[in-house]
């Protein structure tokens, strides 16, 4: 049970990574991401493969899986700069599928749909299991904690602030001679990077990843955190992963208690609970459980209030 | 000798793909006026065309009704889960803007799929069709049960261009798709023109679903498959045009079958994409539609 808990606490830190990254992209650069769940296994692939295969040390595996990612990103935010946003939601859903029908057919690389299994794990063979779980929860946590305070100063910096203008009018932050392709570049490669650190994370903490475990469900549940949480917050972002973790893992004790389900009926309902909740939490709260501080230097908190 | 053999086979795949494009276009239409009229890309079109093909299979296996009959039930059925989920689920969130609907559609395709997998499990079903030899001429081979489907989709694509041209609910609805504001003015009901279309356009997606389902088989999954090559045919030819819708499911079509000549059939939906960032890349309006970005 402790070494479950554990294991869960290890996965909202994931997803909390992931729902940071997302936030840089569209919370605060408000570019759609449909494909999230793309650059998650860009990372876990390019990681498990340097170290697998080249025998590369972990960090090295894990740092190339988040840099190539970035650059995967870089790539797929420029060649879709000129698309409008529903544009842009198809691009980046089909980005996705195709990385993982890549992932699937090229079995030289990744075992196809096999997957890849024995990733190594750091100090896995020197540690008990519940060790490691435990000293693999403490090192999310700690990347989460860094994640955060770097993303949340990036808020807080010039650069977020010209994002954040880019989102709310961008015609009005190039006239104010703001190179605005170059930011929302540099925004989504950034997001990219954490989302394929995550990844990264991920699957030297499972020891096993396959392409059927980056499924575009994956991508809503991390919408989901965002959502729940509040887009553009990134306290906001870490609750909602927490909330969305326990709520995926409680559907897991609810439903077996249902009598007369089989097994494919059981994973049937927790995937259309799940996706109902999202639409539920759209329906009520777009702005979301903590919704983005208006910030205003002159204005006070309550002028703003009646502003909006 | 062997240049004839590449020939032939060369015009087998091309006549595979103009089949296969010919019945993508008809999902891909109902995906092109939902766009056209509701302004946002509908996801859900993937759980529609698996619930329109389960319904066809329902009436095909279950109450032995011929094919065509089943079709018929495949987009009433579909059609009108459409007009439901879009009224009770998709309508509220039109007013938060295009990507949260985005969103939404996509939430509802999962949670849409995962019903008829709780209905039907996972495992694979074909339709009840009677066997018959395939038809060769020309060292080309073609099934009847192929021809059928694209008589079907031939005529069901020329009805839409009939009920769009000449009917006056299809006329409001062309209106609606160019200038919504004009449109009320001149009195159409929006909220009306809304309807019909998703019932249209999601009963289009469960016949074509139903349609791709005849060649092989079905699954909860079928639909989710086929999504790629739907958006890709529905933006190659320009989103909310209708004969771009047609010209855009051909092309993604005979490429598909024609990318069996250098790639693996594994990438099939990789041809897909492939064909949206080269038509957004190169002209971002698709062939016959308007603006992109």
């Amino acid at each position: 049970m402790e070494n479950y808990l554990i294991a869960m606490a290890v996965s909202a830190g994931l997803y909390a990574l992931m729902a940071l990254g997302l936030n840089v992209i569209w919370g605060m650069a408000g570019q759609v991401n449909l494909g999230l769940v793309g650059f998650f296994a860009v990372g876990a692939y390019v990681s498990a493969l340097l170290t697998l295969k080249l025998g590369a040390p972990i960090a090295a595996g894990v740092l190339a899986g988040a840099l190539i990612a970035a650059a995967v990103g870089a790539v797929v935010s420029l060649v879709t700069a000129r698309l409008r946003g529903d544009y842009l939601a198809i691009v980046t859903l089909g980005f996705a599928e195709t990385i993982r029908v890549v992932a699937s057919n090229e079995i030289w690389l990744t075992n196809g749909t096999d997957g890849i299994s024995g990733i190594p794990g750091p100090w896995r063979a020197a540690l008990t299991p519940g060790e490691f779980n435990l000293f693999y929860l403490c090192l999310v946590a700690a990347l989460v904690i860094v994640a955060f305070a770097l993303i949340d100063r990036l808020a807080h910096s010039p650069f977020g602030r010209v994002l954040r203008a880019i989102r709310d009018d961008e015609q009005a932050a190039a006239v104010a001679g703001k190179h605005t392709l170059a930011f929302k570049v540099k925004a989504f490669a950034f997001g990219s990077a954490v989302l394929g650190l995550a990844g990264a994370l991920y699957g030297h903490y499972t020891s096993y990843i396959a392409p059927d475990l980056f499924l575009p469900l994956l991508t809503l549940y991390i919408k989901l955190a965002l959502l729940a949480g509040g887009v553009g917050n990134n306290r906001g972002a870490v609750l909602g992963a927490v909330v969305v973790v326990t709520f995926l893992e409680s559907t897991r004790f609810v439903v077996p208690l249902i009598p007369g389900l089989t097994h494919v009926q059981g994973a049937a309902l927790r995937e259309f609970l799940i996706s109902a909740a999202l639409i539920v939490v759209l329906r009520l709260r777009p702005q979301g459980l903590l919704p983005e501080a208006r910030m205003h230097p002159v204005l006070a908190k309550e002028q703003m209030a009646a502003q909006t | 000798m062997r240049e004839q053999r590449v020939l032939t086979q060369f015009l087998q795949l091309l006549l595979n793909g103009a089949m296969a494009g010919t019945i993508l276009a008809v999902p891909a239409i109902g995906l092109t006026v939902i766009f056209a009229v509701l302004r946002f890309p509908n996801f859900a079109v993937a759980s529609h065309a698996t619930i329109g093909a389960f319904a066809g299979y329902v009436a095909n296996v279950s109450l032995g009704l011929p094919v065509l009959p089943a079709i018929v039930v495949a987009f009433l059925v579909a059609g009108l889960v459409g007009l439901a989920s879009d009224e009770l689920i998709l309508k509220p969130f039109r007013a938060a803007g295009f990507i949260t609907t985005a969103i939404g559609s996509i939430a509802l395709t999962i949670a849409l799929e995962n019903v008829v997998r709780f209905m039907f499990g996972n495992e694979l079903r074909g339709y009840d069709l009677p066997l018959m030899r395939d038809w060769r001429f020309a060292g080309l081979r073609v099934g009847p049960q192929q021809v059928e489907n694209l008589a079907i989709a031939l005529a069901v694509t020329a009805a839409i261009f009939a009920f769009l041209a000449f009917t006056r609910a299809g006329k409001a609805m062309r209106a609606v798709a160019d200038n919504p504001t004009l449109a009320g003015i001149k009195g159409v009901n929006g909220e009306t023109i809304a309807r019909t279309v998703s019932f249209v356009g999601m009963g289009l997606a469960g016949l074509g679903g139903m349609l791709l389902g005849l060649d092989t088989s079905i699954d909860p999954l079928t639909g989710f498959r086929a999504i790629l090559s739907i958006f890709a045919a529905a933006v190659v030819g320009g989103l909310g045009s209708v004969p771009g819708a047609v010209v855009g499911a051909l092309v993604v079509g005979i490429g598909e079958e024609l990318s069996l000549l250098i790639l693996s059939p594994n990438y099939r939906s990789a041809v897909g994409f492939l064909a949206i960032l080269l038509v957004l890349t190169v002209r971002p309006r698709g062939i016959l539609g308007q603006r992109a970005y």
